[in-house]
């Protein structure tokens, strides 16, 4: 494989992508109106209620940080998750309209190619996050203290690109596995809300041991999202988190090396059937 | 079951001047207890127009799933271009141009961005690229389509973006899954004599499967495929001989329906 050959063939499966979530707007809108409510609407009235108090809690510099400012790196999570799911929806859409055969029968390595299209798409979720943090973070500030330093939010990219790349490739393998495009609403509401809801996204966990939700605490505990979430939350405050980017690093490899056996038609996982690709 | 491997036009072909560019032998592949191939094998040369007929649920589509590494043989080795598809996948695949049965055009975008996206992935970029583009596209008659997105293209339209795209790279081979299917008699027919003047222009092996009669009457060979068997292989009026039969038509019909009583 040389190397002008593999960095056109990347540009090309990037281009795609960009310029076809530039063409659904309802993608583009929705990639930044719901986090936004969950921002402004839902942290508002939760925060109000219940306030969060993440205590001496980790790596909060104060106590009693507003809860809008907890729930920022959770939604930044949101964000990817959802991001890096609808590159799967992609991933099954090329499928049956037959550009997937285009992409397996291009003269370079499957594990490049998935890798082509897992960055491309990773590349779409890391700037989806930072419209977010861009268009809502300066609106919160006019009415919400925030301790997280404004220049907390470039710290994070490499955090964010990380566990975008995780969720990518969750994608991915997800997408070996979802034969048709039917199957994918019903696929989401089984992955994207548990890993959203049973995760540090929107409490801290210690809270969850504290009042002796055990199953919650620790399915939150294995949930791959909950590090991706910290990951992003520490580099807020210009800390790493070890655990956690160890987590989020060995899922992304993970993922990705049983997504490629899963497109390798020596194995293949994906094409049972005599209707491949 | 004899598999036959080696038509007489081959034969009267100089081998040095023709080396088979696609090699085929043993190819079996079984879907459970089906077998859709069993024991395939021939060979095409440079310049070579073949037909692979046969009816529907024959094996055609199955056979260029594995030429085109979507899929792997349970048995039996595929050589394209000198490389094995099994071991050399990336290379073989450098050397096949290919359109498949199924539409696999990006309707979102444009003619020009289908193209652009298969010519990088085959590592072309730049003005050359461009340049070829607009060939091709010119030879199928779409060079004023190029920005066009192509949902707005007719089928017959589609189907010759999608053959200028397996062009694009210069392959020595080219293969074509039904390319006809659903196109009206006159895309039908300038798409056969396109790549007719393909074949002798860019010296191309071509392999072509069809279930038509009259578009297997013009390739130089015609290679007869039922239920995963090769049940012929040669020149259209040698199969037709063979047959006891008085056109390829009726020989086509005569061994399909045959070959079932058995």
């Amino acid at each position: 494989m040389q190397t002008s050959h593999a960095i056109n063939a990347l540009k090309a499966v990037t281009r795609r992508e960009i310029i076809k979530f530039s063409q659904q707007r309802g993608r583009l809108i929705s990639a930044f109106v719901r986090p936004a409510l969950w921002l402004f609407v839902f942290a508002a009235g939760v925060g109000s209620v219940t306030g969060v108090d993440p205590g001496m809690y980790h790596p909060y510099p104060v106590q009693n940080v507003p809860y809008e400012e907890y729930i920022i790196p959770g939604l930044l999570g949101m964000v990817l998750l959802f991001s890096g799911m609808q590159s799967s929806l992609s991933m099954v859409y090329d499928r049956e309209m037959g550009v997937m055969r285009l992409l397996l029968t291009a003269p370079l390595p499957r594990w490049y190619l998935l890798t082509a299209k897992l960055i491309s798409g990773t590349i779409l979720s890391v700037i989806q996050a930072y419209v977010f943090l861009v268009i809502c973070v300066p609106v919160i500030t006019t009415y919400v203290h925030i301790n997280t330093p404004m220049i907390g939010f470039l710290y994070a990219l490499p955090a964010v690109i990380l566990t975008g790349l995780m969720l990518g490739a969750m994608g991915l393998l997800l997408s070996v596995y979802i034969k048709q495009l039917e199957n994918f609403a019903g696929t989401m509401n089984f992955v994207i809300f548990p890993m959203f809801f049973i995760s540090s996204a929107l409490y801290p966990l210690w809270r969850l041991e504290e009042r002796g939700v055990y199953i919650v605490y620790w399915l939150a505990n294995v949930n791959p999202f909950t590090y991706g979430v910290e990951l992003i939350r520490y580099a807020t405050f210009g800390q790493f988190n070890l655990t956690a980017a160890v987590v989020v690093t060995g899922c992304v490899i993970g993922f990705l090396v049983i997504a490629i056996m899963g497109y390798d038609p020596q194995r293949g996982l994906i094409r049972r059937g005599p209707r491949p690709a | 079951m004899t598999v036959m491997t080696r038509g007489p036009a081959v034969e009267a072909m100089t081998e040095k001047d023709h080396p088979a560019v696609l090699d085929i032998s043993g190819l079996s592949k079984s879907y459970g207890p089906r077998k859709a191939l069993d024991g395939v094998g021939f060979a095409i040369r440079a310049g070579e127009f073949v037909a692979l007929l046969g009816p529907n649920g024959a094996g055609k589509t199955t056979l260029f799933q594995l030429m085109s590494g979507l899929f792997v043989a349970d048995a039996g080795t595929l050589k394209i271009a000198g490389y094995d598809i099994r071991t050399d996948a990336v290379k073989a695949l450098a050397h096949l141009g290919i359109v498949f049965q199924q539409p696999t055009l990006d309707l979102d975008v444009s003619v020009l961005n289908n193209m652009r996206f298969h010519g990088n992935l085959h590592g072309m970029g730049g003005k050359a690229m461009e340049a070829r583009i607009h060939d091709e596209l010119g030879r199928v008659d779409l060079q004023d389509r190029t920005n066009e997105s192509a949902r707005n293209l007719s089928g017959g339209q589609r189907r010759r973006v999608e053959l200028a795209r397996a062009l694009l790279h210069r392959p020595p081979i080219l293969l074509m899954d039904e390319p006809t299917v659903g196109l009206d008699p006159q895309s039908r027919r300038d798409l056969l004599s396109y790549v007719l003047e393909l074949k002798g222009e860019r010296d191309m092996a071509i392999l072509w499967s069809t279930h038509l009669v009259d578009e297997a009457e013009k390739a130089d060979r015609v290679i007869v495929l039922h239920q995963g068997h090769i049940l012929k292989d040669g020149t259209p009026e040698s199969v037709v001989k063979d047959a006891g039969a008085k056109d390829l038509y009726d020989a086509f019909v005569a061994l399909t329906s045959g070959a079932a009583a058995a």
